[in-house]
């Protein structure tokens, strides 16, 4: 495992160094494309204009992954006891991805304002698809030899679900979580783009319009660390959580 | 107990078993033998529900029932334990389960977990009830997959082929303490298998089953008290001839 993140860390630091090396040595400006050094800095010294913005962007995710938890989760289970809810409502699922949903983004700020409200609906919409099709494939994918036995025990469907089902869906449905904690930030962002006071998204267009490269470049290093922090958190809980997988 | 007439199952054009009858009394050990692919597993699967009986009747204490559903424990080759949950947790699955479970039901509890824990002692399992299945032996696996099925608090166990994945010393172990458990516990047992021998030491009634479609050729009650050694001439004598039958029925 060691030697995986070492190997990770080594690509990463060639991968910066390259950059580094290649704007120094074509000296390309600085408002076109900054150095990693230069957008460390930015990101390191401005961090205190840069945090109340990320903390903004932080809730929306927070808020948008909660959202879609509390709505994937009950529509999963209720399309896995009924099949035919699951046939009927399958075509809306499939075709609400097939929507451009960041064309919607527009759309959202003018019904939800340009306030907390649109950015999260644009987050939970994103994550909202994952979480309900890993949840609903793996509660599908419980061997039928163990339906076999919890009916002869005569047991209710929630006895089922709670002993049976659920755990059994885990792991999938914390891969489905996984995917979509890292696709939030990306909702959030582009709400932030198209009306907002506050956030990364917001700090980015305004650094963009002025030519402040650097900035953009920072905004971006912080989001990213968002998501992967978010995704490191998800697969810890994962860890405590299913004991029994390793 | 139970009463199997004129059962049949098709698969398409295929006749697994048809005019199939079946009897059961109380208290039995039941064994159908016969080789992979008789059709024996399709019959069990009739009979727990997994698929429907395409003609005939199963009757279960006078009342006419399309399968038996939960009216049976039911034990197979697999041992079928939950991996997030311990062994002793496992076991008492069949009590946690089924409608109006939880209501006033602290006693009951205390007692079905005194009576796994002391199962798992004679089994040999004293002191694994908080491991995970995981961590143990496929021999603690299934002795732990037994306990569950003591467990149901059923009269009538079905049992498919549940030792065939062991080895012949955690096997021989095994049998008999099935037949100590069912005179114990009153139980009556209906089971399949392939193995001759397993049927002779545990069979009160031995059925051989012939395949395609499947049907009973021969039916043996040896009158020896059990258990059973397993070099004792008239079971030799019977394992030989049935082996014959079925050496036969593969030319």
């Amino acid at each position: 495992m060691k030697r995986h993140y070492a190997t990770a860390a080594g690509i990463g630091l060639a991968l910066i160094g390259a950059w580094e090396l290649w704007v120094w040595w074509a000296e390309i400006p600085a408002f076109i494309l900054p150095p990693p050094s230069a957008i460390a800095q930015t990101a390191v010294l401005q961090a205190e204009l840069i945090a109340p913005h990320a903390l903004i962007t932080m809730a929306e995710i927070l808020a948008g992954i909660g959202l879609a938890l509390l709505t994937a989760v009950p529509l999963a289970v209720a399309m896995f006891a009924r099949p035919g809810l699951e046939k009927g409502l399958a075509p809306f699922l499939v075709g609400s991805q097939a929507v451009p949903v960041f064309a919607l983004a527009p759309l959202l700020v003018i019904w939800l304002g340009y306030g907390l409200a649109s950015k999260v609906f644009m987050a939970w919409i994103i994550i909202f698809f994952p979480i309900t099709i890993s949840l609903l494939s793996g509660l599908k994918g419980c061997d039928p030899e163990y339906r076999v036995l919890f009916c002869l025990m005569g047991a209710t469907f929630w006895q089922k679900l709670r002993l049976l089902y659920w755990p059994w869906a885990l792991p999938q449905f914390f891969a489905g979580l996984k995917v979509g904690v890292t696709v939030a930030t990306i909702g959030a962002v582009i709400g932030e783009w198209v009306g907002a006071q506050q956030g990364l998204g917001y700090l980015m267009i305004q650094s963009n319009a002025r030519l402040k490269v650097d900035m953009v470049f920072a905004a971006i290093a912080w989001l990213t660390a968002m998501g992967l922090g978010l995704w490191i958190l998800v697969g810890w809980l994962e860890q405590k959580i299913i004991t029994w997988k390793h | 107990m139970l009463h199997l007439a004129g059962a049949a199952k098709f698969f398409g054009s295929q006749t697994i078993f048809s005019g199939f009858n079946l009897d059961l009394e109380p208290g039995r050990f039941k064994v159908l033998v016969g080789p992979s692919g008789c059709g024996k597993s399709t019959l069990f699967d009739t009979l727990t529900g997994v698929t429907p009986l395409d003609a005939g009747t199963l009757t279960w204490k006078g009342r006419s029932l399309p399968h038996l559903g939960s009216q049976a424990a039911y034990m197979q080759q697999k041992d079928l334990l939950l991996p997030w949950f311990t062994l002793l947790e496992n076991s008492l699955l069949p009590v946690k389960t089924g409608p109006g479970h939880g209501q006033a039901s602290g006693k009951k509890n205390t007692a079905a977990r005194k009576k796994a824990l002391d199962l798992f002692e004679r089994l040999g399992l004293a002191g694994y009830g908080s491991h995970y299945p995981a961590q143990v032996s496929g021999g603690m696996r299934q002795r732990c997959a037994l306990v569950r099925t003591l467990m149901f608090d059923r009269e009538l166990i079905l049992l498919d082929e549940p030792l065939s994945a062991l080895d012949a010393i955690t096997r021989r172990g095994l049998q008999s303490l099935l037949l100590l458990f069912q005179s114990e516990f009153g139980k009556t047992i209906l089971m399949i298998t392939h193995d001759i021998e397993e049927a002779l030491i545990l069979g009160d009634e031995i059925c051989l089953l012939s395949p395609g479609p499947m049907e009973i050729e021969q039916t043996l009650c040896p009158r020896l008290a059990k258990p059973r050694p397993f070099d004792d001439p008239t079971l030799v004598s019977a394992r030989r001839q049935m082996l014959g039958r079925l050496q036969g029925d593969l030319k």
